[in-house]
């Protein structure tokens, strides 16, 4: 175990109803860095990163965060690591009965007993860091998907956690809020001295703002390795991954019965 | 081997039954052990009030003013072939405090507050705030479940009490300003036949009683569902289902403790 | 919504409900109209107390002055024992009749007191040595057929 790591995770293995979810993973993520976890829809991305957070206790291997096996910690422990870090979810995620205001000041209030004032310059500086200053008396249903993700993004580093993780951060944006929201991702990041994980399917805007990336398909790392030995990868899953191809060694075609016995034809 | 197989489902019906009251009995021991936090920022709560309290205020009035009036007519009716129409106060009055008022107002809790409350939850399950507030190391049973909970118990007295107020003033309106049943004898009649502790303190008890099971049903139905539209109608209907049922099977036990003595 | 504009809503919702409250107590309940007050206790035996029930008022010349907390059968004497709760405005002399009476025809039954003349006024825990028991319907009408059989026919 080195001592620049914030996170490590050894032989980790998870299984689902029998089904196995993650087989074997092995992942390092250096302290300062942002690295992507990439992969499709449905390879386990998601609950490896239930497994950093704490929320889901592996069958075999664990999660260390700051030299602490997640799934050995009791509430109180768990609740304790949980405030160094920060998750942004899918959607936001926003408090919708709250202001924007209120969402970003919600730790703050939870956890400190900071008075009033100071809660309220921080909150002004978080906004202002992701260009929201203006919308703090709106409420989450008056945003827009970019302007939400940006506030949930102020809310997550609300209390400068060593961790932030991104569970699909750039999904179901346009190109502009795409770009806004990698960019701050990278830029808060450097800022806060923080460790990033990025777990997403969109692989050009992660190409372009992280320090490494890991590929996962059907619950193992397939490739792992900088942006630059990605894009010059020639093995052929990341090949199709990275140029979007539609046929290779993720099929097009759902295994089936052959498509003329389908269709009744007699060969 | 038909009938083996009626009886292991029926088997499991039984197994799934106590499994689920179980899991309802542990979410209440848990929601009342996370309290605690949400009494110490009781603004929490008075949000909570507004919400489930304050809401329903205009409908438990307009309810309560029509039942009493309708009490007040039928009540008429009835007792002129006996005679004693003076009696009506003591009817519309008995009928509202010891059941009319905590049951109906109840059940218009539960369709009112306690659905919007099971889509609010189901809804913040859906979109993740409840991960989300699990992930910012705060527990959501304390922060969202506790605070509505308390305000649950705490407005159904008040609401099913203006129901029965409401109620009586309103069978006052028909028997009294309309159909011309005596004043005097209206009041006097009823304050000698109600009595404080056996008819209206037992009321209360019941309110409370409904008040308790109603917003857990919808609090747990809510934090139960799955999180997709399908799952939060789902929760929302059973919601109003069974908390109706449980009032009006509770309200049977209830009365009989309670009245069967005098 | 604004914070002092809630706590108004939620602090107008708690006053409504309390005051629907103290309207059921004291207009609809019989809270007003007698627990506040003192009273002293006496009690008494009837051979007789029909439909007699706990709480039922206890009245003289028709006021009500109290009410009955407990009925009980005395087994030395086989007769009912009687407590009641009397308010402690109203004095009686020491030989007050009680009697049980009937409102109206079927109604229901009450303990009605009539004052004697003694000097001294009743003490809590004393008791009440004149009583008249309740008419029983059954008795009535068998005295009723009694007499008549007893007079000779034309």
């Amino acid at each position: 175990m080195s001592l620049n790591s914030l996170v490590e995770i050894r032989d980790l293995n998870f299984t689902y109803d029998k089904r196995p979810v993650l087989q074997g993973i092995n992942m390092t993520f250096p302290k300062g860095k942002l690295v992507a976890i990439m992969g499709l829809s449905g390879c386990g991305k998601t609950t490896l990163l239930r497994h950093i957070g704490g929320a889901l206790k592996p069958t075999k291997g664990y999660v260390k965060m700051d030299g602490q096996v997640m799934h050995e910690l009791d509430q109180d422990g768990l609740y304790a690591m949980r405030r160094k870090m920060g998750m942004l979810f899918q959607f936001g995620a926003l408090f919708t009965d709250m202001s924007v205001y209120d969402n970003v000041a919600f730790q703050m209030r939870e956890h400190t007993e900071l008075p009033e004032e100071i809660i309220h310059d921080l909150v002004i500086m978080k906004l202002h860091a992701v260009g929201l200053r203006g919308a703090q008396h709106m409420m989450p249903s008056e945003l827009s998907g970019g302007m939400a993700r940006r506030v949930a993004l102020a809310r997550t580093v609300a209390l400068d956690p060593m961790l932030i993780m991104y569970d699909e951060p750039f999904a179901g944006l346009d190109p502009i809020s795409l770009t806004v929201i990698g960019d701050l991702i990278r830029r808060l990041n450097d800022a806060l001295g923080a460790t990033s994980i990025i777990v997403t399917h969109d692989i050009q805007e992660s190409l372009k703002i992280v320090d490494y990336v890991y590929f996962m398909a059907n619950g193992v790392i397939v490739a792992e390795g900088t942006p630059d030995e990605l894009r010059a990868s020639d093995k052929d899953f990341v090949r199709q991954f990275v140029h979007g191809e539609m046929d290779g060694p993720v099929p097009f075609h759902y295994p089936g019965v052959d498509y003329r016995q389908d269709l009744n034809l007699r060969a | 081997m038909a009938v083996t197989n009626i009886i292991r489902a029926i088997g499991r019906r039984v197994v799934d039954a106590v499994w689920r009251i179980g899991v309802v009995a542990r979410f209440f021991f848990l929601t009342l052990i996370y309290s605690g936090s949400c009494f110490r920022r009781f603004h929490l709560i008075i949000k909570e009030l507004f919400s489930t309290g304050v809401m329903s205020l205009i409908i438990i009035v307009v309810a309560g003013l029509f039942v009493g009036m309708v009490l007040g007519l039928q009540g008429y009716e009835t007792l002129k072939r006996y005679g004693s129409e003076s009696a009506l106060g003591v009817m519309v009055a008995l009928s509202l405090v010891r059941e009319m008022g905590p049951v109906v107002a109840a059940l218009l809790f539960a369709s009112r507050a306690g659905s919007a409350m099971t889509a609010e939850i189901g809804l913040m399950k859906a979109t993740e705030q409840i991960s989300a507030m699990e992930m910012m190391a705060v527990n959501p049973i304390a922060r969202i479940v506790a605070p509505r909970f308390w305000a649950g118990v705490i407005s159904m007295p008040f609401l099913a009490a203006m129901f029965s107020a409401v109620g009586i003033f309103g069978g006052y309106l028909v028997g009294v300003v309309q159909i011309g049943v005596d004043e005097g004898s209206f009041w006097s009649q009823m304050q000698a036949a109600v009595d404080f502790r056996e008819d209206i303190m037992n009321g209360i008890i019941k309110s409370l009683v409904f008040g308790t099971v109603v917003t857990l049903i919808a609090l747990f139905e809510g934090f139960d569902a799955p999180p997709t539209a399908e799952g939060v109608s789902g929760a929302t209907t059973r919601t109003v289902v069974t908390s109706s049922l449980a009032i009006l099977m509770l309200d049977f036990v209830l009365t009989a403790i309670m009245f069967r003595g005098a | 919504m604004e914070r002092t504009t809630l706590d108004l809503w939620v602090g107008m919702f708690v006053v409504a409900g309390m005051a629907a409250l103290v309207m059921l107590a004291m207009k609809v309940g019989n809270l007003g109209t007698y627990n506040v007050s003192e009273s002293y206790q006496v009690h008494a035996y009837f051979s007789n107390i029909g439909g007699l029930k706990p709480k039922a008022s206890i009245r003289s010349a028709g006021v009500l002055v109290g009410r009955v907390t407990s009925i009980s059968l005395d087994t030395d004497k086989y007769e009912a024992h009687v407590v009641m709760n009397l308010d402690s405005r109203y004095q009686f002399p020491r030989d007050t009749f009680a009697n049980i009476l009937t409102s109206g025809l079927l109604g229901e039954q009450y303990i009605g007191l009539m004052p004697g003349g003694d000097e001294e006024m009743l003490k809590n825990g004393e008791q009440l040595k004149q009583t008249q028991s309740a008419m029983v319907l059954e008795d009535l009408i068998g005295k009723f057929m009694y007499s008549k059989a007893a007079e000779p026919a034309k």
